[in-house]
């Protein structure tokens, strides 16, 4: 048994050519959305040259760039004063270390292949043009978002992405419920980003500063610390809540399938929606400091929540692209899990494979609708036969996904188990035993929906409409690109030889050599776990052996409870929702206009009554032969008839005439 | 250009005035008149960059371009005009904007035409906006304070919609309500100063020493005018009658330079001049602030009319402004500022949109309406566009005023209650959600889904034209400069907001 170490991360001997021009990564997307949008029509293709090229470009940079760091280049921090106030200072800059050399292959890697797949999923769309501006407009916000040097203009990418996300979702406008479906995301994010942005107010009042590294760097220090720094930490993982779709907020990310299925992939799978995990992964420190780490078992226990609930709603969806919303709102709350139990490295791990082989099982199921035009698994069935390649990657994708040896997803997920059980044996966490209970049950759960989508898709007898076929090469050279990866990109995190962990750790993050208890019992338990899951599903859903209905025996509420998605919906819905969109906004514009504005109207026709009362008592009590008096009230009382009279112009005229004459007198008086 | 220092206010102030005396001998040509009426607003526009040429940044905290000359001298008032950097960016708004519509009034004049009485409302109009952002002497600004009145009294009563003479007397008297107690309060002001001066900068002195009951009871005179002006809630229930009857171009003024005179009111005369009132005033003023957010965006999800909705919009995103500077903080009134001048920019965006659907539709009615992206695409992109801007995105300009002035409600300045200010600010944060809320429904409604059958055939319903993208056009861009480039306004504003904030000690 090697002995633990301490983590000593690539030491910089150099400085590199690539991560000065990392800036160059986001820009390049940002261009290519104005071209796109403003002369995207013009150009043959409809624009997605501009797209493919630019986005090209800025994965071999950002390539070039990581392969530059692990080979020990310097990290680089620049930025520039964005505006001054007296007791304020926001600067524009760039952060480009590890951690956002690593996100920027993610997303521009998945931006590219989502980009060429489109070519031949969009291919008839109406909105063509429009969507590959989008798609490049998202890009650019989420590389922006993880670029950023500091809070406010991490915000401003997180807000862009989530703005795209509302327009992609929303692609297929024209039908009411996809629309909803984008609101719904936009809005249920945003409660969420209320909280982050006062997160961030939080840690500039006490830090003085939006910087994240100095931040960090203070929390570190202890220079920030207390029921503030905590308070603040939780405030920021309102906004990861929100954006990583984790209990409670996760609502919105089921209905986000409304979207085209590219854009699943790429935001709702691969990319914007890690953006809470890369939130709690820049700003570590500070959840890790803060009251001796209160946060992370905060994200511990969501985290916990949302695995197993998501998992089991996967596992009842008729819905491919349900299926696999729930169970990447399932595998966020694994990344999550991983931070908060400290096993920093095999969170952002669990983050890198899950993009890859998520990615895989979106862009396979897009193959899939395109070729059954339903999004139901039960028009499917029997496909392995009629689309050979998007049947075999999905399989790699779901064994991943699955947790199968030697796949992508099976190093991530062991690690996190793994540390889980590790912070529960050490006492590191309080709330550890839970992460480890919730990911070991979701671990099989994982297995068994996994197993259903797959043989409900795949084998059997095709049970849909038309003639299915393979998609064009533009869609399955993507799969197969993909599908090879999940099948190597494990190995990066391999006991012992994995370099993962010498790239992206937290600063004394402890890297545990060779030892039976994680990296032999752990995985022969849950794969073991997983086979058997495989078998149920087999006798389950293949051979249909058990043919009962859940419903009707006496676990049949908790069948109910989670097919209304455990009434969340409807308490959002019903609770918050409708109660302001009718009653309360008519409760609110009924006092508006009768009360505030009824004491408006009320004070005119008293002043009007008033007057004319004045002005009768005057004609007939008082002898107008007398005085003047008599004559002003009259100006005054006739005055008021015009406003009866509704001649309101000689009204305004005799008021305006007084105001003239008021500030005459003050003139020359 | 040293002309440029003496005169350039004054001309930005009285060229459209001087436009009005010429139209008035002008013959009634349509065109003859549209020319006179844009060259003065042209005019007014280049004197106003012309000063902000001239102006120097790196100074903003001074009063500069100033003239101070005898006026009435029995009473002390001066004509005293000059600008910092909280003038300029409002005169600035304004001498645009009031271009901008002259530009869409060539495209459109509203029944019943007239199109000489309506070019020279317009320009008497801007005279006396103008006028209010550049005035440092009470009664003077008193006079132009009161000048919007007149033309945007007859703009309701003569051009506007069904319910129009009910909108315009119960804007201008309301209006006129408020400016007495405003007046009462210059009055007692000047009394104070041993009836000697009514100069907005000399009173920050003659104050210094009054007591705490005259500094309140003055302040609440103050208050009562601005507050009706800007509106706050509860005095905002003349905003949506005047917006929903006013033309198109009304409520753009109305909304995009009007209502900030109320707002420039407290950081110009009221804050300044009676700083020790405004710590007391100041949680009130943030509690009505933030009911107005919540109220504003309440009442949006019940409107039926998309104007009337826009203009409880302007009730939601004043209180914004409103809570930014009832903070006292830097941040606050920075953010109010910005605030101001991101409001002006989408809100009056919004209200030439709502008037052009009107134009295409005949309908403002958010039910009757739908699929305007899927028929005129390019409109409904810019309608899109502002809403989204209107929500305060961050990257456009919406976001900056809300954010500092959340921001400044985290910390207010000292002598506040920090706990009843955070609060606030998570009730304005709230607000922001529903704010999101109800434009995106309403781009939901208006903007999506399919065309109802009524407007099927496409008759008379025509994308952008080319004078509505001239007048859009700078609107859109300073959207997203400023959202992008915020120091474009707080370069200009924060030296003298830091002025305003030092002497809250924040």
């Amino acid at each position: 048994m090697l002995a633990a170490e301490q983590i000593e991360g690539v030491e910089a001997t150099r400085t590199g050519l690539f991560p000065d021009l990392m800036w160059l990564v986001p820009l390049l997307p940002a261009l290519s959305f104005l071209v796109i949008l403003f002369f995207g029509k013009r150009f043959p293709d409809k624009g997605h040259g501009v797209g493919i090229l630019a986005i090209g470009i800025a994965f071999f940079l950002s390539l070039a760039g990581f392969i530059d760091l692990i080979t020990g280049a310097e990290t680089v921090e620049k930025h520039w004063v964005w505006f001054e106030l007296e007791t304020l200072e926001l600067t524009f800059g760039m952060n480009y270390d590890f951690l956002t050399g690593l996100m920027f292959v993610v997303v521009t890697f998945i931006s590219l292949l989502v980009q060429i797949y489109s070519t031949g999923y969009m291919l008839d769309d109406e909105r063509y043009t429009w969507f590959y501006a989008a798609l490049s407009l998202f890009t650019a916000s989420m590389l922006l978002l993880v670029t950023a040097d500091n809070l406010i203009m991490m915000l401003v990418g997180w807000e862009g992405v989530g703005l795209c996300s509302y327009f992609l979702i929303g692609h297929y406008w024209e039908e009411k419920p996809n629309s909803s479906a984008a609101i719904k995301a936009f809005i249920t994010t945003r409660v969420g980003d209320v909280g982050f942005m006062f997160g961030i107010f939080a840690l500039f009042i006490l830090a003085g500063t939006f910087n994240i590294t100095e931040i960090n760097h203070l929390a570190e220090e202890g220079e920030i610390a207390g029921a503030g720094l905590t308070i603040a930490a939780l405030l920021l993982f309102c906004g990861a809540i929100g954006k990583s779709a984790q209990f409670p907020l996760h609502v919105w990310l089921p209905d986000a399938m409304a979207g085209p299925t590219p854009v699943s992939a790429l935001i709702h799978a691969a990319t914007m929606v890690v953006a809470g995990i890369y939130l709690v992964a820049r700003l570590f420190p500070v959840f890790e400091f803060a009251s001796g780490g209160v946060p992370l078992e905060v994200v511990g226990v969501i985290a916990a929540i949302t695995m197993l609930i998501a998992a089991f709603l996967a596992l009842i969806q008729d819905d491919i692209k349900r299926v696999l919303a729930y169970s990447t709102i399932s595998q966020l709350a694994y990344m999550f899990a991983g931070l908060a139990v400290g096993v920093f490295t095999a969170g952002m791990f669990h983050l890198l494979t899950h993009a890859v082989f998520k990615a895989l099982l979106f862009l396979g199921a897009g193959s899939v609708i395109h070729a059954v035009h339903s999004n139901n698994m039960s028009d499917m069935g029997g496909l392995r036969k009629y689309m050979p390649a998007t049947f075999r990657t999905y399989i790699i994708g779901s064994l991943a996904l699955a947790g199968i040896f030697p796949l992508a997803g099976f190093f991530s997920k062991d690690e996190i188990i793994g540390g889980a059980l590790r912070a529960g044996i050490d006492g590191t966490r309080a709330t550890a035993w839970i992460v480890f209970g919730s990911a070991l049950i979701t671990a099989f759960i994982t297995a068994l929906y996994s197993a259903r989508m797959c043989i409900k898709t795949f084998w059997g007898e095709y049970r849909g409409h038309g003639h299915p076929h393979e998609s064009p090469g533009s869609m399955t050279s993507p799969l197969w690109v993909l599908g090879g990866l999940t099948l190597v990109v494990g190995f990066l995190g391999f006991p012992v030889i994995g370099v993962f962990k010498y790239w992206i750790f937290a600063e004394g993050e402890v890297a545990h050599g060779f030892e039976p208890l994680y990296n032999v019992v752990l995985p022969v338990i849950t794969v073991g776990g997983a086979l058997i899951a495989f078998f149920l599903a087999y006798k389950w859903f293949y051979r249909n052996e058990w043919r009962f209905d859940f419903r009707k025996t006496s676990f049949g509420w908790m069948y109910g409870f989670a097919e209304r998605k455990y009434y969340l919906d409807d308490l959002y819905l019903g609770g918050i929702v409708k109660p302001i969109q009718y009653p309360l906004a008519a409760a609110a514009y009924w006092a508006n206009q009768h009360v505030i504005d009824g004491i408006v109207d009320g004070t005119a026709r008293g002043t009007v009554g008033a007057a004319s009362g004045t002005y009768r008592a005057d004609q007939g009590v008082v002898d107008f032969g007398v005085n003047g008096a008599a004559g002003l009230t009259n100006f005054s009382g006739g005055l008021l008839r015009y406003i009866q009279s509704g001649n309101v112009q000689r009204y305004a005229a005799v008021l305006f005439a007084s105001v003239a004459v008021f500030v005459a007198v003050f003139a020359f008086a | 250009m040293s002309w440029v220092d003496d005169w350039g206010l004054s001309l930005a102030t009285f060229l459209p005035a001087l436009g009005v005396v010429i139209l008035m001998f002008l013959p009634n040509r349509e065109s003859l008149v549209k020319i006179t009426g844009t060259a003065f607003a042209g005019l007014a526009l280049i004197a106003g960059i012309l000063c902000a040429v001239r102006f120097d940044y790196s100074r903003g905290d001074q009063i500069q371009l100033e003239v101070d000359s005898t006026w009435i001298e029995t009473i002390g008032a001066r004509y005293h005009v000059g600008a910092d950097g909280m003038s300029l960016p409002l005169l600035l708004l304004s001498v645009l904007v009031c271009f901008l519509c002259m530009v869409y009034m060539w495209w459109h004049i509203p029944e019943p035409g007239k199109p000489k009485a309506f070019f020279a409302l317009v320009l008497l109009l801007e005279t006396g906006m103008n006028g209010t952002f550049v005035a440092l002497d009470l009664i003077l600004f008193f006079i132009f304070f009161e000048l919007v009145l007149v033309p945007m009294y007859f703009m309701i009563g003569i051009w506007g919609g069904p319910d129009r003479d009910y909108a315009s007397v119960k804007f201008f008297l309301y209006t006129l309500f408020g400016s007495i107690f405003m007046l009462l309060g210059f009055l007692a002001l000047w009394i104070h100063s041993g009836a000697e001066t009514f100069d907005i900068i000399a009173l920050r002195e003659s104050t210094a020493g009054a007591s705490e009951l005259f500094q309140n009871l003055v302040f609440l005179g103050l208050f009562l005018g601005f507050a009706i002006k800007v509106p706050m809630w509860p005095f905002h229930t003349w905003l949506p009658d005047a917006h929903t009857e006013a033309p198109t171009v009304g409520s753009v003024l109305l909304a995009a330079v009007l209502l900030k005179m109320g707002t420039y009111g407290f950081i110009r005369i009221a804050l300044p001049i009676l700083p020790d009132a405004a710590v007391t005033f100041a949680p009130v003023i943030g509690i009505l602030a933030v009911i107005g957010i919540i109220w504003g965006s309440l009442c949006c999800f019940a409107q039926t009319d998309l104007k009337r909705l826009i203009a409880f919009s302007s009730v939601g995103h004043m209180g914004f402004v409103m809570l930014g500077i009832a903070t006292l903080t830097d941040t606050g009134i920075n953010g109010a500022i910005f605030g101001m001048v991101a409001h002006g920019l989408i809100t009056g965006m919004l209200f030439f949109l709502a008037g052009s659907i009107h134009e295409r539709y005949h309908t403002r009615e958010i039910a009757a309406l739908g699929g305007v992206l899927k028929q005129i695409p390019r409109f409904g992109s810019v309608f899109s566009f502002a809403a989204i801007a209107s929500l305060g995105l961050p990257g456009l300009a919406g976001f900056w005023g809300e954010m500092l002035a959340l921001l400044g409600a985290y910390q207010p300045a000292p002598g506040l209650n920090v706990e009843l200010f955070r609060v606030l600010m998570v009730i304005g944060g709230i607000g922001t959600v529903l704010t999101a809320g109800y434009l995106l429904w309403t781009v939901q409604r208006v903007n999506l889904g399919t065309v109802p059958d009524k407007f099927a055939s496409g008759k008379g319903i025509f994308d952008v034209e080319r004078l509505e993208w001239t007048a859009w056009v700078p609107l859109l861009l300073l959207i997203v400069v400023a959202g992008f480039y915020p120091a474009l306004l707080t370069n200009v504003t924060a030296d003298a907001v830091g002025g305003l904030a030092g002497i809250f000690g924040a």
